[in-house]
């Protein structure tokens, strides 16, 4: 005891750099402040929580700025945690992201009869968890963070209490999370051994050297790689991504399609580029035979959905795996392109979520047939719907193209054979994933609504917010730098490579 | 006039864009303001290319001129590359007069379901696609430009289409998609292999001649632009999409695919995949040659298999295409001209067709060939219209269509040398029995269209009226065209030759022949 005592005095408090905190110290406080206003008025809706909410992102993203302007990189806990310029890219695009799903989230929650208090604070949690991923540098640091926007989530996901639907789409997500928990935290401990350091950047320089070699490597690389796997949802980790996103609130879903598919790009990013820069033998041919799954069985499968939220569910996994494709390269390139598509899909596929839960609020439906003639009584929703999707789908001028291309330009640039023929599946990819997008096009376009009720919809405000800032996004994407300029700070990640 | 020779080609793609979102502005329901405000933007657009057609430099052809270069998407290196030269001016003339008419002719023709707000919008967004393909000098500016079209016309196609018009529209779309996809991937390769420093089109030229490339290399490149470009034009076997896109598209739709949309296609061939991969082309020019032979047969023979009038002026576009293509295969600056006539040449020819077709089906409510009839003695000024395109699209000497056919045809006697002559003049006579074969189908459909007497259900219809009002300013244009071209072809070849013939020396200078 007094031994244990003796070592509490020889501790000495690291340096804490408050205006690299700053972010979370923000969205920390905002979430408390909106548990305690939920306190004030516990039964009943109350409007102001989501505007707290959203001004809490949104006051979130203010620090994050003043650090890009600084431009200094800062790292805290001998390396552990990290504000540079990927990582406050990243946070942009998760403060930013949660503020278009609180945007979708409003009347949805308020009207629906749930929770609302404990809804906006177990979203900002996960975001938190985002934010603390970002940053993150070393093995703790990243399952914390995986864990604290992992576990909020799964209670998101079960949010409608009342609907079978939605038990099935927590009790799936939580089991399968914590599954890919066990998996990832056993590769976790099998890279502490053989590093001795739970640093990235250490266990890099260990698994370069001569202990690169020893089968243990490789098996923990793949266990850690496959638990982030099952986070993006790359097939064969993906079966629980349907279900959960039919029967989690809407808004949700799209928080898991964008927010939380990211987190766990980020996390992979991380490890295959500071951790494993070394052992590109064992990562490059587990992505490429990652990628060119994921892709092509998502596709095949979104081919045959009949519900719109399903056929995004499985799109998104096609999405995922076109995004793994860049890491089946490694090159300067693959982290650029990764962040730019990440940027990119965000916009787009946020977008069309919040077009369905415009339409959804007429049609009460989300199955495909249900969208026929919208166009005639909806004919702005309908046009920004299909500019959507067909921004999924990789037609210029819209934001999609250009995510496309530069996972082309990566795989073109590597110039191999494996890398042309990943790059030619792609290519057959895009064109069957137009099939599926093109027909929820079809549908609102070509065919007569069914039930012949042709009165318009009427969309919230919050909503059309939600819809105006991502199509907006979708376009700048598509015609200006953007994004990729935004994917080009994640060249830092190369700068700390050993050798 | 530095505004022109700085942004006349800017402000002329983008005109239409401007239309459509001041149309946004306005509801649904307020048919005329959108009529009007399409109108205007279609016509400020070829004002803007008046302008920059007084300012050219017609004694220059052969040299880029309103060159516009400003930076873009740097990362990627796709700049804002613009320009045009004699190859571009024929086929923006095309497209800024085509617009315009299919926007007069449909003022009191629109298809259901009607919707002229949604239907002008998608035809300006196409016009600003078009010309903004004509214009790009980068590939990556051309690439998006190229693949703006698809959305407006899968629209038309697939919501103001015929009863198959979901079928027709998805399959026009993934066609094209798939060649497209394959292209890019093509101008990616042909990027890296030459230093990854530029998608300008001039510089990648110089850059793939100064660094050898090596001739494999090159034909496996061309091979993916040839998937992206021959699929667009529609060469055989990749033709099938564009029967049905044709004749389900309405009017409107069939017209400006006809007239200009099939020529990016042919377009990217002559602007970007000869003059940067001339071994490539060399190496598949045989191949292009025998595949644009066997279009035209093909083609031809498809046509006198047809029951249905627009899709009978469908295939014979695939007929016309293939000497087109034929033209190109030769290599030579002789062919390539006849090559970019038999582009406008078909663009006027094609595009009156489908107009007079649109005008049928709307009096008749059928296309059906033996169902017509007598149009002479019905509508007997809209049966001479026919009559003219019909001898037109025969290549009737004194009339366009003659120009683009009969000089490829010579073309195919002397290809480019080291290209197989005896294979060229083989591919010549071949050409030369399609040339009979169109006479055949063309005046079997116009005699049994026009001649006659009218059958028994339209005796007494009172929907066959002659031509209307704004059918004749929509054609009258056109017919003038057709005439004066036939007429005096140097109109159009005094443009081109000049960029031909450095696009012809280039391919000759790089294959030492």
């Amino acid at each position: 005891m007094f031994a244990l005592l003796a070592q509490v005095t020889e501790f000495i408090r690291p340096d804490i750099d408050y205006h690299a905190f700053a972010p979370e110290f923000v969205l920390v406080g905002t979430l408390v402040v909106v548990l305690l206003v939920d306190l004030i008025k516990p039964d009943g809706n109350n409007p102001l929580l989501s505007s707290l909410a959203g001004l809490g992102l949104l006051g979130s993203i203010l620090p994050v700025i003043t650090l890009a302007t600084d431009g200094a990189d800062r790292d805290m806990f001998g390396g552990a945690y990290v504000v540079d310029n990927f990582s406050l890219v990243l946070k942009a695009l998760f403060l930013l992201s949660a503020y278009v799903v609180v945007l979708m989230s409003t009347n949805y929650i308020a009207e629906g009869d749930y929770a609302e208090g404990e809804y906006y604070f177990l979203l900002l949690c996960s975001v938190l968890g985002m934010i603390v991923m970002a940053s993150a540098r070393d093995l703790i640091t990243i399952f914390v963070a995986l864990e604290l926007l992992s576990i909020p989530a799964y209670m998101l996901a079960g949010w409608r209490k009342r609907d079978l639907m939605g038990n099935e789409a927590g009790v799936k997500y939580y089991l399968m999370g914590v599954f890919a928990s066990a998996i990832l935290l056993y590769g976790m401990s099998l890279l502490f051994g053989i590093a001795g350091d739970t640093r990235l950047v250490a266990i890099g320089a260990a698994i370069t050297g001569a202990a690169g070699n020893a089968p243990m490597v490789t098996l923990a690389i793949v266990f850690t790689v496959i638990g982030f796997a099952f986070k993006v949802s790359a097939v064969p980790f993906h079966t629980w991504a349907p279900d959960t996103y039919e029967g989690a609130p809407t808004p949700i879903t799209a928080f898991l399609a964008v927010s939380s598919k990211a987190a766990g790009f980020v996390a992979l990013l991380l490890v295959v580029f500071i951790a494993f820069p070394g052992r590109t033998d064992v990562v490059e041919p587990l992505m490429w035979v990652l990628a060119a799954a994921t892709m092509t069985i998502g596709n095949m499968i979104a081919l045959r959905q009949t519900n719109i939220i399903r056929m995004l569910a499985y799109s998104g996994v096609a999405q995922a795996g076109f995004m793994l494709a860049p890491l089946a390269v490694g090159s300067d390139l693959s982290a650029r392109a990764v962040v730019t598509y990440l940027v990119i899909y965000a916009a787009m596929n946020l977008g069309a979520f919040a077009c369905v839960i415009g339409i959804a609020r007429k049609t009460r439906s989300a199955e495909i047939d249900s969208f026929g003639g919208l166009f005639e009584y909806a004919p702005g929703l309908t046009v920004i719907l299909s500019l959507f999707l067909f921004s999924l789908a990789g037609i210029p001028p819209l934001g999609g193209w250009l995510a496309k291309f530069v996972v082309f330009r990566t795989l073109a640039d590597a110039n191999t054979a494996s890398g042309y023929v990943l790059g030619a599946i792609v290519a057959v990819n895009s064109v069957i994933a137009l099939y599926y997008y093109a027909n929820v096009a079809r549908q609102m376009w070509m065919n007569p609504p069914p039930d012949e009720d042709r009165t318009p919809i009427v969309v919230p405000f919050a909503i059309q917010a939600a819809i105006g800032m991502t199509i907006v996004a979708t376009f700048a994407f598509g015609v200006s730098d953007l994004a990729t300029r935004l994917g080009d700070e994640a060249t830092f990640l190369l700068a700390g490579l050993p050798g | 006039m530095d505004f022109i020779q700085d942004w006349g080609l800017t402000a002329m793609v983008f005109a239409p864009l401007a239309g459509v979102a001041l149309m946004m502005l306005f509801p649904k329901d307020a048919d005329e303001t959108h009529k009007l405000v399409a109108m205007g933007a279609s016509l400020v657009s070829a004002a803007f290319g008046i302008a920059v057609f007084a300012d050219f430099d017609f004694d220059n052809t052969g040299t880029l001129q309103f060159v516009k270069s400003t930076g873009w998407i740097d990362v990627i290196n796709a700049r804002y590359d613009i320009g045009i030269d004699g190859l571009s001016v024929p086929l923006i003339a095309l497209t800024l007069l085509i617009t315009p008419l299919v926007i007069i002719y449909s003022w009191n023709h629109f298809p259901e379901p009607h919707n002229p707000k949604a239907f002008l919008a998608l035809i300006l967004v196409l016009h600003t696609g078009m010309l903004g393909t004509f214009v790009a000098q980068d590939l990556i500016l051309f690439f998006v430009f190229f693949e703006v079209v698809l959305l407006p016309m899968y629209f038309m196609i697939g919501v103001w289409g015929g009863p198959e018009r979901q079928y027709a529209s998805i399959k026009f779309f993934l066609y094209t998609l798939f060649g497209s996809a394959l292209m890019i991937l093509s101008f990616l390769a042909l990027f890296f292999l030459t230093g990854g420093e530029t998608f300008n089109m001039v510089e990648l030229a110089n850059q793939v001649q100064s660094m050898d490339i090596a001739r494999g290399t090159q034909i496996l490149v061309f091979g993916g632009m040839f998937m992206g470009f021959g699929i667009k034009v529609p060469m055989f076997p990749f033709h099938t999409w564009l029967p049905d896109a044709h004749t389900q598209a309405p009017t409107q739709g069939s017209v400006i695919l006809a007239a200009v949309l099939l020529k990016l296609g042919t377009y990217g061939f002559i602007r970007v995949a000869l003059p940067i991969l001339p071994e490539g082309a060399e190496a598949w020019a045989p191949w292009i040659g025998l595949l644009a032979v066997i279009g035209i047969i093909y083609g031809a023979l498809g046509c006198l298999a047809q029951t249905d009038m627009k899709r009978l002026i469908a295939f014979s576009s695939v007929a016309h295409m293939g000497y087109v293509m034929l033209g190109i295969a030769t290599l030579t600056d002789f062919g390539l001209n006849a090559a970019v006539f038999g582009m406008v040449a078909h663009g006027l020819i094609t595009g009156m067709l489908f107009f007079v077709a649109g005008s049928l089906k709307e009096r008749y409510h059928t296309l059906e060939i033996k169902r017509l009839g007598g149009l002479l003695l019905s509508a007997p000024r809209m049966g001479w219209i026919l009559g003219l395109c019909t001898m037109a699209s025969l290549g009737l000497p004194g009339l366009a269509g003659f120009w683009g056919e009969f000089p490829a045809i010579l073309a195919a006697y002397q290809p480019k040398e080291g290209l197989p002559v005896e294979l060229f003049r083989g591919y010549m006579v071949v050409a030369a029995i399609g040339t009979v074969l169109a006479a055949g189908y063309l005046l079997w459909l116009y005699q049994r269209t026009a001649f006659g007497t009218v059958s028994e259900e339209f005796e007494d219809d009172e929907n066959i009226t002659d031509v209307q009002m704004p059918e004749w300013i929509a054609w009258t244009p056109l017919l003038i065209l057709i005439l004066v071209l036939g007429v005096y072809p140097n109109l159009i070849f005094k443009i081109t030759d000049g960029s031909i013939v450095n696009v012809a020396q280039s391919i000759a200078a790089a294959t030492g022949n």
